[in-house]
């Protein structure tokens, strides 16, 4: 186990290396500069020009890069032009946010998708079983802006039940009206998540739990009288959860990458946000960094979910 | 990465070789006969393609996108106060520059309907060819293709496609469609080459082999039939897939460019809460039409994937 972990980190450098040259030479060809934004015609283009010699911004691009890899791995990466702060401080800001409302709307996403799939995978074809597949239908069909827009507009406008924009109230000062204001700006932006959330889970379960119903265990489980719901809470569910189990890494990935719309729509401060400000901006020192975590977010959702299933299921072998 | 689809394949086996058999025409019509909700999607959808194109050529895109501040928000089925357009009725109103919403809506839904369809087809053709290719060679060609596929595969897409359309100079609609091309074959590939790879180690394909039948003739007559049903699936999931994402990036403001009318960016005017609380008549009809689409094309295509799989079939 942990020599597979060790050799599934040590390909993964390689990978991110090769990530971050690809990602640096794109944001090389961004267009305009962090100085252009400067341009006016009270500033000599001659100190323009300065700066950039100054910054480093002319250098040739292979010593560019090794000059930032090298500052990376001290932990300095780079400063943003926009923030006029560094890209670290930039980011950390606004990652609590994002993992608040991953860690809820993952949270949510399996407090729906977990029982529903169950019963429905239980009682296939009842009138349960057949409203969870239109939801599932719907969900798997709705693009996420389109239902955070109505979620918005009907729940947060309309009814006025959630605040509709924002991650937290100016007016909360305690440390628990903060708590209790953060929460209550994320409910909405993580149900929204949720609900779109559960497309494959429920699939899964039903199909599995469904299989399983007639398989030889089940057969000798009741059999021997075991009685039926134990055999479904011990016996069916253990099986049938397992690509559930091995799906957790690529689900907190989805979420994170999904947050883009929702963080945008609910103007909620979080990193998704934070990208879509620094591109219009041509922050390109904050994009890098945050499509080179995002990246190595995906490769550790990939190898968590293969560690994951390793571990549920002592029948696969992954070297 | 492939490592973890060979411990799917293990734990979903018997899932893989299920929708192989061919699917006849007759098929289909039984499959939507049974299924009237499907058959309503079908009229449905086809009746807002028809309407959508035709009533496209009949309107003047000029004229829609004609700028004429006085009409600013005026609510549906009011009259123009601007003398320019005097006499003319908009039927959903107008938005913020005073364009008739209508006209918007009709020429955004064509835009989005036929760059998804451009993007369908451009990514079919190269996921189903660089698919089977690595599923008939196998080996070396299939292990480097698919290294390859795994690594676009964990890249942040939507964020990459985001940089790509603000980075390309002269950004038009072409370029956007190739942008989203070139990101979006690979999940395709994949899919195809999982399938083909089965199709691949039948014993009508080896025997094939043996006899010497040009490889070219092997994929395009023997590999080819037995995916067909799947990649007609295939089309139909992804066009929906794509106008969702085509419309997505419009929202966000890197789909198509501003001056070319989308769904999209219809809906995006909903991001001024003004427009979101009071002035409904700009986003919503847009929002409806992106929801309605997209279902009814998915259930098209959940009707043709039981059509194509035999154990699922309700007809």
């Amino acid at each position: 186990m942990w020599k597979t972990i060790f050799r599934r980190l040590l390909l993964m450098i390689p990978q991110i290396i090769i990530l971050s040259i690809l990602i640096f030479i794109i944001a090389e060809f961004m267009p305009g500069d962090p100085f252009t934004g400067m341009i006016d015609p009270n500033i000599d283009p001659a100190q323009l020009d300065a700066m950039r010699e100054r910054f480093g911004l002319n250098d040739p691009l292979p010593v560019k890069y090794i000059r930032w890899v090298g500052n990376a791995l001290q932990g300095d990466f780079g400063r943003s032009f926009n923030y006029k702060t560094s890209v670290v401080n930039v980011i950390g800001d606004r990652l609590g946010n994002t993992v608040r409302l991953s860690l809820l709307s993952t949270v949510l996403t399996y407090m729906i998708g977990l029982p529903l799939g169950i019963l429905s995978g239980r009682y296939n074809d009842s009138i349960l079983d057949k409203s969870v597949i239109i939801y599932n239908f719907v969900s798997f069909a709705v693009p996420t802006f389109v239902l955070a827009l109505l979620m918005v507009y009907i729940f947060g406008f309309n009814l006025g039940w959630f605040p509709s924009r924002g991650s937290i109230d100016v007016s909360a000062v305690t440390f628990w009206e903060r708590t209790w204001s953060r929460m209550y700006h994320l409910i909405l932006p993580s149900i929204t998540t949720a609900v779109l959330g559960t497309v494959s889970i429920i699939q899964y379960l039903r199909t599995e739990i469904i299989d399983a119903k007639v398989s030889d265990y089940v057969k000798t489980a009741r059999s021997k009288g075991v009685p039926i719901n134990k055999v479904y809470t011990k016996h069916i569910f253990r099986n049938a959860s397992l690509p559930i189990a091995s799906g957790f890494g690529y689900t907190i990935v989805n979420l994170l990458t999904g947050s883009i719309f929702i963080e945008q729509i609910f103007s909620y401060s979080g990193m998704g946000k934070l990208f879509l400000d620094s591109i219009n901006t041509r922050d390109y020192s904050v994009i890098f960094v945050l499509v080179l975590l995002y990246g190595i977010l995906g490769l550790i959702g990939t190898l968590l979910s293969d560690l994951i299933l390793m571990a549920v299921d002592p029948r696969i072998r992954i070297d | 990465m492939a490592t973890n689809q060979d411990a799917e394949a293990t734990v979903m086996s018997d899932d893989a070789s299920a929708s192989l058999p061919p699917m006849g025409f007759k098929v289909i019509v039984k499959e939507f006969a049974k299924d009237k909700l499907a058959l309503a999607s079908l009229i449905l959808m086809v009746a807002i393609l028809v309407t959508v194109y035709v009533v496209a050529l009949l309107l003047d895109q000029d004229v829609v996108t004609t700028v004429s501040l006085f009409d600013s928000y005026l609510p549906p089925m009011s009259m123009s106060t601007d003398p320019f357009f005097e006499g003319t009725q908009y039927l959903l109103g107008t938005d913020s520059a005073g364009r008739d919403v209508f006209g918007l809506l009709i020429i955004g839904a064509r835009n989005s309907l036929s760059i998804g369809l451009a993007v369908t087809v451009i990514t079919s053709i190269l996921g189903v060819l660089i698919g089977i290719l690595a599923a008939y060679y196998a080996g070396l060609v299939d292990n480097i293709i698919m290294r390859i596929i795994d690594f676009i595969m964990i890249l942040p897409q939507l964020m990459i496609i985001i940089i790509f359309v603000t980075l390309v100079p002269n950004y038009g609609v072409a370029a956007f469609i190739l942008i989203m091309s070139a990101f979006l074959w690979v999940g395709q590939a994949r899919f195809i080459r999982g399938r083909a790879l089965t199709v691949g180690k039948l014993d009508f394909i080896s025997a094939s082999k043996t006899m010497g039948t040009p490889t070219l003739l092997i994929i395009l007559r023997e590999m080819m039939p037995n995916i067909s049903s799947l990649i007609i699936v295939n089309l139909t999931l992804n066009f929906a897939g794509n106008i969702g994402l085509e419309t997505g990036l419009s929202f966000l403001g890197f789909g198509l460019p501003p001056n070319v009318p989308s769904l999209g960016s219809l809906v995006s005017t909903a991001q001024n809460p003004d427009v979101l609380g009071n002035k409904g008549w700009v986003w919503l009809p847009a929002s409806i039409l992106i929801l309605v689409l997209v279902l009814c094309i998915n259930y098209v295509g959940r009707a043709l994937q039981r059509a194509a799989d035999s154990k699922q079939r309700l007809g």
